[in-house]
């Protein structure tokens, strides 16, 4: 064709991009609810892999998932400022989103810097029990913090001691694959069950070290570190530090033990 | 130049062959090599990135097509660029809501899709001088030559890599008290270059022609 006037070509890249426009944004608006239950449900797999009720990596239907998590967990909501529960029957254990509410200032607080780089505690977290009879078999805690590159989110599940871990594990990350990506591999998650967070005096001991650590017996208070990942390592030792220190669910867990003894 | 009911015509039926052997888009034309190491790890997520990509080269290459006499020469790259992100956005946006596992792991590769030169190369080379069904075609073609060749070294990388097919055992490990140890060069991408670059060198034995002149 003959060349085109400037007009032309402005009109032509103007049409183009809106109906382009119009074409990803009808898209985006149409599956997200799709896309927001998706992610839902992979939260809730994480935290039913992190208890052992299921296997991590399997499958299971929304349906099934539901019925496991009706049958066996109980969610409680914690308000991270006070460290106590609050019972608040309207709260949307499904939807709510910490990760959403830490950024908003309405529904977040401040906390003092630290090591794991957590810039502000959404003002609530659900931890999730997995339930025994009357009590809890296990706890299972949110967790969160900086790696090398990215910001490590998972849970971590303590037993009915709560110092002893039963598992730990991540859904979100954005690590060095092959090197701290591998926070996520089931070998080195394997590591974790039966180490101890706290020592005797109540201070959080758990650490990952460089290099080997000894076995679960002789060694609690240490993991493996990752190979080749040493600033990924350090960030999950800050990152249990953090959360189950004082800024995070130190005194909440003070609360469930001294109960539980009395 | 439409095609008679049922039966291509030999252009078309060109567009949708040639990529497979003759003129493949990895082993002659050597595009999208990035991609081709990066997800064939596995098998599944290099099923899903290849019907990724078929599904965008055959649509962008109908699109261009249909608008190649009005779009203007001068901002003719911007204009393929901009259908291709908008079909990859939307493509990624299907795999979230429907195979949200697979696409975790795909992860970064979905949205590369739109740097994937194969994509833009047929754009710019075929859609823009042929008609919207052959162009049709043509994506669809390159898109099961780049597939042919991720699936062929997904299929010996995760059976030697992990000693499984699509997630299922196949080869007993080692470490799971079998006799299959592991080669740990297939998981590297290493082990991709070295499987494709094999690839090409069978496809030029078996063509000839296929060999740059030196």
């Amino acid at each position: 064709m003959s060349q085109p006037t400037t007009s032309y070509t402005v009109m032509f890249a103007a049409g183009i991009c809106l109906i382009c426009s119009l074409f990803v944004s009808g898209a985006a608006v149409a599956l997200k609810d799709r896309q927001d239950a998706n992610k839902v449900l992979d939260k809730q797999k994480k935290v039913l892999a992190v208890a052992g009720l299921i296997e991590e990596g399997a499958s299971p239907t929304a349906t099934e998932v539901d019925a496991i998590f009706a049958e066996k967990i109980s969610a409680r909501v914690v308000d991270m400022k006070t460290k106590a529960e609050v019972s608040d029957p309207s709260f949307d254990f499904k939807g709510y989103d910490a990760i959403k509410a830490s950024k908003d200032p309405a529904t977040s607080i401040e906390v003092a810097p630290n090591k794991a780089k957590v810039g502000r505690l959404p003002a609530r977290q659900i931890v999730y029990c997995v339930k025994e009879g009357a009590g809890c078999a296990q706890y299972i805690f949110p967790v969160e913090g900086k790696g090398l590159w990215s910001t490590m989110y998972g849970f971590l599940s303590l037993e009915k001691d709560l110092s002893t871990v039963k598992g730990i594990t991540f859904y979100a990350h954005g690590e060095t694959p092959g090197l701290g990506g591998e926070v996520d591999n089931q070998g080195w998650k394997a590591l974790w069950p039966g180490r101890k967070v706290y020592k005797d005096d109540g201070s959080v001991a758990l650490k990952v070290v460089k290099g080997k650590a000894g076995d679960v017996a002789s060694d609690p208070h240490r993991v493996d570190g990752l190979a080749g990942a040493t600033l990924t390592s350090n960030g999950v030792t800050y990152l249990v530090d953090f959360w189950l220190g004082p800024d995070g669910f130190k005194s909440y867990i003070d609360n469930l033990k001294s109960g539980s003894a009395g | 130049m439409s095609a008679s009911p049922g039966i291509l015509n030999k252009q078309q039926r060109e567009a949708l062959i040639d990529p497979l052997f003759n003129n493949n888009p990895i082993a002659l034309q050597i595009l999208g090599i990035c991609s081709a190491l990066a997800v064939t790890t596995k098998m599944e997520t290099a099923l899903v990135m290849s019907l990724g990509l078929t599904v965008v080269t055959a649509f962008s290459n109908l699109v261009i097509s249909l608008l190649r006499n009005y779009i203007p020469a001068s901002i003719r790259i911007v204009v393929q660029l901009t259908v291709i992100a908008s079909l990859v956005i939307v493509t990624d946006q299907v795999l979230k809501a429907f195979v949200f596992d697979v696409s975790k792991q795909l992860s970064v590769f979905v949205g590369l899709i739109i740097t994937n030169c194969i994509v833009m190369g047929r754009a710019e080379a075929y859609a823009m001088a042929n008609p919207p069904a052959a162009s049709f075609l043509d994506g669809i073609g390159n898109g099961l030559g780049y597939s042919l060749v991720l699936i062929s070294v997904s299929f010996i990388r995760e059976l030697l890599g992990s000693g499984k097919l699509l997630g299922f055992s196949v080869l007993k490990l080692t470490t799971e008290g079998g006799w299959y140890t592991s080669n740990g060069l297939m998981l590297l991408a290493p082990g991709a270059f070295f499987l494709i670059g094999s690839i090409i060198w069978a496809l030029r034995t078996w063509k000839p022609e296929q060999v740059e002149a030196e």
